[in-house]
């Protein structure tokens, strides 16, 4: 009866020491805290931006075009139509971050469950890595144009460019955690006690892998972020007069000459978005770190 | 070793065929009939039928994909709706910009990241690391089509040490083509460096602290020896890994530094053919994009092998 009683080990109590331990890391390491302010205030007005923002994103002045920032009543200015730089940026960066959560997501639910499958039974795994070599074959912006050919340029399709273009790294990492994890001993007290194959996966595997797919996917937002900027940019993300962060660039660069500090805040907006959850998830992959403090 | 070549190279064809497929399949998902989209301007009813019998548009689908990869493999990928040229001639135009940038950007990347990711092992602790540290990951966070709009506003346009846009042929004046070309290379090669960096540092505190380079440091070898021989063999491995695994973000990133520079290269082909819904060019630009990632990280394997002899003999590249 003892062998029952290592499951417990890794899913029950050692998982909750295991979570202070990890939350008491990330308190004590000033980095972590900063970005993850920084990423709940971004939250938060990313939410509330439709009621937050000062004017409609849509409403044009063309009295007042291309007001430098500081400009009474515009504080970031207005752009080429006279809309308000400010309101625009807010809408902008929660388009951003839309397109970053839909990413993962869509990477996430079609990833985790064939990382498992590759990992866990080994026929599957030859075929489910020659869907991964396939994949890896189209980058993300090569699947992005045949996307907008196709169905057209959306902030939708971008999202799922960039989400189907993620799946290969979520395969990659789910995978070779679930080979570690089945060689361990509590999964083989689970087979010699009857467990399903499903059941293994869902209650002993997938809880312990969760470790890994939440740092994969806290390094796969920024990279999102970064990729519906570019699209966007490029015209084949979201479509004018939507606000998007990679719209407002390519607008400041074709005017560029007339008002060229329009170029440089949606830009810091994105870097910053992107920094803060790169420093966050390279906080919390030490923190996860069984080998503690080596870093 | 040469089982593992076979398995690799026969797993390359396997996905080669596969993407074809893929692209055949996307290509008949295109809104509209495909042979008015080949078609371009001349639409009459005879124009029509010449083009469904000379591309085999009224034969069965697996006929179809036969003929489309016979005509794939000898280098006809159509003509352009828009200029009227063959898609391939104007690959042989684009091609050799983008190929020249990548590889500069490549250039560029390894040497800063190596030289940072080193340093900042070996500075463990002190601000040199930090600072290595903290410019990667900027490195990672910055939209680089935003450096190049920075760059060329505030360095091209301010100072005019840097034309803003435009490309020389390497052929007609090597001086003048480094320049324009240098720029976008250095924008291009700054997220490839930021990634080298931080795998180069990660591969050197490992190393800094295993057995081998106790053993050097015990039999008196000097710090710098110890570094310059242990570690840039290994980075070496960390560069060609990191550029094998990021040849498609590096595919991407050249298509948008193309298109803020205005590099006519193989990017700037490939979003202008989306404008004008240029069907044969935008599927030529797909099916050779997946073709090359396939055969260029065939490469990188075989490559990964030579210089990591522990492939060899286990054929897994841990």
């Amino acid at each position: 009866m003892t062998v029952l009683t290592v499951p417990m080990a890794e899913t029950g109590t050692a998982s909750v020491t295991r979570r202070t331990r990890v939350l008491r890391r990330l308190r004590r390491n000033p980095l972590a805290v900063v970005s993850f302010v920084v990423l709940a205030l971004a939250g938060v007005i990313a939410v509330l931006s439709p009621w937050l923002a000062p004017y409609s994103v849509d409403q044009t002045d063309f009295a007042r075009t291309f007001a430098p920032p500081g400009t009474a009543g515009h504080l970031l200015g207005t752009d080429d139509l006279g809309r308000d730089v400010l309101s625009r940026i807010m809408l902008g960066a929660r388009a951003s971050l839309q397109v970053g959560l839909l990413a993962v997501a869509t990477s996430l639910v079609i990833g985790v469950p064939l990382g498992l499958a590759a990992g866990y039974f080994r026929a599957w795994d030859a075929v489910i890595s020659r869907f991964t070599d396939l994949l890896l074959a189209f980058p993300f912006l090569i699947m992005a144009v045949g996307l907008a050919a196709i169905r057209g340029a959306s902030l939708g399709n971008a999202a799922v460019a960039i989400g189907i273009a993620q799946i290969p790294g979520v395969i990659r990492v789910v995978r070779s955690d679930t080979l570690r994890l089945k060689s361990l001993d509590f999964v083989a007290a689970a087979v010699v006690d009857g467990a399903s194959d499903l059941w293994v996966l869902a209650r002993h595997i997938l809880p312990n892998a969760t470790s890994v797919i939440l740092v994969q996917a806290t390094v796969a937002i920024p990279a999102a972020i970064l990729g519906e900027a570019v699209l966007s940019f490029l015209g084949l993300g979201i479509q004018p007069p939507a606000p998007s962060l990679g719209t407002m660039l390519a607008t400041a660069q074709q005017f560029a000459a007339r008002a060229p500090w329009a170029a440089v805040l949606p830009g810091v907006v994105i870097m910053g978005l992107a920094l803060a959850f790169n420093v966050f998830g390279d906080a919390l992959r030490d923190a996860l770190d069984p080998k503690g403090d080596r870093r | 070793m040469a089982r593992y070549l076979l398995t690799r190279a026969w797993q390359s064809a396997v996905t080669l065929l596969l993407s074809t497929i893929v692209v055949f399949v996307g290509v008949r998902a295109l809104p509209g009939d495909p042979a008015l989209a080949l078609a371009g301007e001349d639409r009459s009813p005879e124009a029509l039928e010449a083009i469904r019998r000379h591309y085999g548009l009224d034969q069965p689908l697996p006929v179809q994909f036969a003929q489309y990869v016979e005509r794939m493999a000898q280098g006809d990928f159509g003509v352009s709706i828009r200029t009227g040229t063959p898609v391939s001639s104007m690959l042989t135009t684009a091609l050799p910009v983008t190929v020249e940038l990548s590889v500069l950007a490549i250039l560029i990347a390894s040497a800063l990241g190596v030289g940072a990711g080193v340093l900042a092992a070996v500075r463990r602790g002190r601000p040199a690391e930090w600072l290595a540290n903290g410019l990667a990951l900027i490195g990672l966070s910055v939209p680089h089509f935003w450096l190049g709009l920075l760059a060329i506003l505030y360095l091209s346009v301010a100072t005019g040490l840097f034309p803003a846009s435009g490309f020389v042929p390497i052929l007609e004046d090597p001086v003048d083509n480094l320049h324009h070309i240098v720029l976008p290379a250095v924008i291009l090669g700054t997220g490839l460096a930021a990634i080298i960096m931080r795998q180069t540092r990660s591969a050197m505190l490992d190393s800094l602290s295993s057995d081998y380079v106790r053993t050097a440091k015990a039999k008196g070898l000097r710090p710098r020896a110890v570094i310059t021989r242990h570690a840039l063999r290994n980075s070496l491995i960390v560069v060609v890994t990191v550029v094998g695994l990021q040849l498609g973000g590096l595919i991407s990133g050249a298509v948008v530094t193309e298109q803020i520079f205005g590099l006519p290269g193989f990017g700037k082909m490939t979003i202008d053919a989306v404008f004008q819904r240029d069907y044969p060019v935008i599927q030529a630009v797909v099916l050779l994009t997946a073709a090359a990632y396939i055969v260029i990280n065939l490469f990188v394997d075989l490559l990964y092998s030579v210089i990591d002899p522990r492939i060899r003999v286990t054929g897994d590249p841990a």
